[in-house]
């Protein structure tokens, strides 16, 4: 069952990390084009976006140019920096209680079978199901001034990319290896801390990775379905209605700040656990 | 403790699968004694390996009695008497290679300054000194399994059991890693018990060779080398080698080998 939420997920770490090779035929690119590629779609994009807006003027009235969109979240920046604050600190919040109890529950269910017998369905259910959709549920159960149900949203979010990434990862030491820490006359403990858990440390921080995402994604989301008046999600729904569009794209502009934040710092950790995969 | 390192009679190991069981083992009577090398040899599905897991406690025998100095291969195994290197090196790769040979007494409690002394000690006897501190992808296959020998020699067992570990590695490195496991076991005056599928192998690390036989997997002879302790590149020269060689391949194939290139 777990198998089968496995698929939905980005793949497992490969072993060796690093840049991947290139297919037969394909040359390498040059370390240079590597990072300036990407900068350069990014300032020809830029350069057709405010070709559109301020050159043509064609662009729609809720599509301010980026010029715009700089100025405003530079000048509103202390306010934006508030909201982004409510809502980094509900998907941290989110992605750390919800990854502590995928740990949890995947040590449970790798050492029980009937425990992951229970569990499973219940991650598939919960994997399939959109989180965000019920929010207002929990957002009228907890109070209109409570962060609590967007907080549960991310927990939740998190909890299934950490659960199934670690539960696979606690099921991949080698067979040798096993033997090795057998023939040693190891605990069953010993052979936990020592082989089991570093087998799958590079699997947990891979479900980490995936999980800082949705956590902040999940908390941003949730935000439009009522709660508190504040957070990143609740400035863009109020400013596109007013249509403040600029201060809108401005607060976008902060949400993906957040996310980069979230993903970097969950793919550095991964990059350092994967550094010696197994052989 | 008893003068016999091993002492197998009558051990049997059938496996139950779904279409019956398979008998991997039958009556098997071995005695290794201490200090003294054994091959076991045979082909594919004679149960040479099977019979090192149970010397090891890796599987449980299904009949006979099974003693390793005296006691059962259970006790044995929790006792620390015997070290064991398999075909695959089996380090941990989120270890340094210091960490990896002293994973065995850190298990048992060994104090960190005990350890780095006896880390340096066995990394001096397999050459391996300048890569204590490197992870196992940086060494190479043949420095990898010294890695290996070195870990199964920490907790100084009195009975090496080695299955295949030459397996895997080309036939120069293979040849060298022979020469030095012999002076090892001289060294350490360890009994070892080896598996392996090379004849000459067999013949140049061994007091005995056992040769095995498949379905179902059995001991069918025992052939004394007699060639003395000391093994060195000569030796495999020597004509009494080849004597032996000659030896153990028709105990193998059953028959005497009719010569055809005799010159």
């Amino acid at each position: 069952m777990t198998d089968a939420a496995t698929t939905m997920l980005p793949a497992a770490p490969k072993p060796g990390g690093g840049a991947p090779r290139p297919a037969p035929g394909e040359r390498e690119l040059p370390g240079w084009l590597r990072w300036v590629a990407p900068v350069v779609v990014g300032i020809l994009i830029l350069a057709v976006w405010i070709f559109w807006v301020d050159v043509l003027g064609t662009a729609p009235r809720m599509l301010p140019s980026p010029i715009a969109i700089a100025e405003e979240f530079v000048r509103r920046f202390p306010i934006i920096l508030d909201d982004m604050k409510i809502t980094a600190t509900n998907a941290l919040i989110g992605l750390v209680v919800g990854s502590l109890l995928a740990l949890l529950f995947a040590g449970l269910a790798a050492a029980a079978k009937p425990v992951d017998g229970m569990l499973a369905p219940l991650v598939s259910a919960l994997a399939v199901i959109p989180i965000v959709a019920v929010t207002p549920i929990l957002n009228t159960m907890f109070g209109a001034s409570s962060q609590f149900g967007r907080q549960a949203v991310a927990t939740i979010a998190a909890f299934i990319p950490v659960f199934v990434n670690v539960l696979r990862g606690l099921r991949q030491t080698r067979p040798v290896h096993r033997d090795v820490l057998r023939s040693s006359a190891a605990s069953p403990w010993q052979t936990f801390r020592m082989l089991t858990l570093p087998t799958a440390l590079p699997y947990l921080m891979t479900g980490l990775r995936i999980a800082s995402s949705l956590a902040v994604i999940a908390a941003l989301v949730a935000e439009y379905f009522g709660g508190p008046a504040d957070g990143i999600g609740t400035a863009i729904a109020t400013y596109a209605k007013s249509g403040r569009a600029a201060l809108a794209w401005a607060y976008v502009l902060g949400g993906i700040l957040i996310g980069l934040v979230f993903f970097l710092v969950t793919s550095l950790l991964e990059r350092l656990a994967t550094r010696r995969s197994p052989v | 403790m008893t003068d016999r390192a091993v002492q197998a009679s009558g051990v049997g190991k059938v496996f139950p699968t779904k279409t019956g069981e398979v008998v991997a083992l039958t009556d098997v009577e071995l005695d290794v004694a201490a200090g003294e090398f054994v091959s076991l040899i045979g082909p594919s599905g004679c149960g040479k390996s099977t019979l090192l897991r149970l010397i090891a406690d890796l599987d449980q025998a299904t009949s006979g009695t099974l003693e390793i100095f005296g006691k059962p291969a259970k006790r044995a195994r929790i006792d620390q008497d015997y070290g064991i290197a398999f075909q695959q090196a089996g380090l941990l790769p989120w270890r340094t290679v210091g960490a990896n040979i002293a994973l065995p007494l850190e298990l048992h409690g060994t104090g960190r300054a005990d350890r780095v002394s006896r880390v340096a000690e066995l990394a001096e006897l397999v050459g391996l000194s300048d890569f204590v501190d490197r992870y196992p992808d940086q060494l190479s296959g043949g420095m990898q399994q010294r890695v290996a020998i070195a870990r199964a020699l920490a907790a100084r067992p009195k009975l090496l059991l080695m299955d295949e570990p030459f397996g895997a590695l080309d036939e120069m490195t293979r040849e060298r890693l022979q020469s030095e496991l012999t002076r090892i076991a001289a060294e350490t005056s360890a009994a070892v018990v080896f598996v392996t599928h090379s004849i000459p192998e067999a013949v140049f690390l061994s007091d005995r060779v056992v040769v095995m036989s498949p379905r179902p997997g059995r001991i069918t002879d025992v052939i004394e080398t007699g060639l003395g302790d000391v093994r060195d590149e000569a030796l495999r020269e020597s004509p009494e080698f080849f004597d032996r060689v000659t030896a153990v391949r028709e105990a193998l194939h059953g028959t005497p080998v009719t010569r055809a290139s005799e010159s």
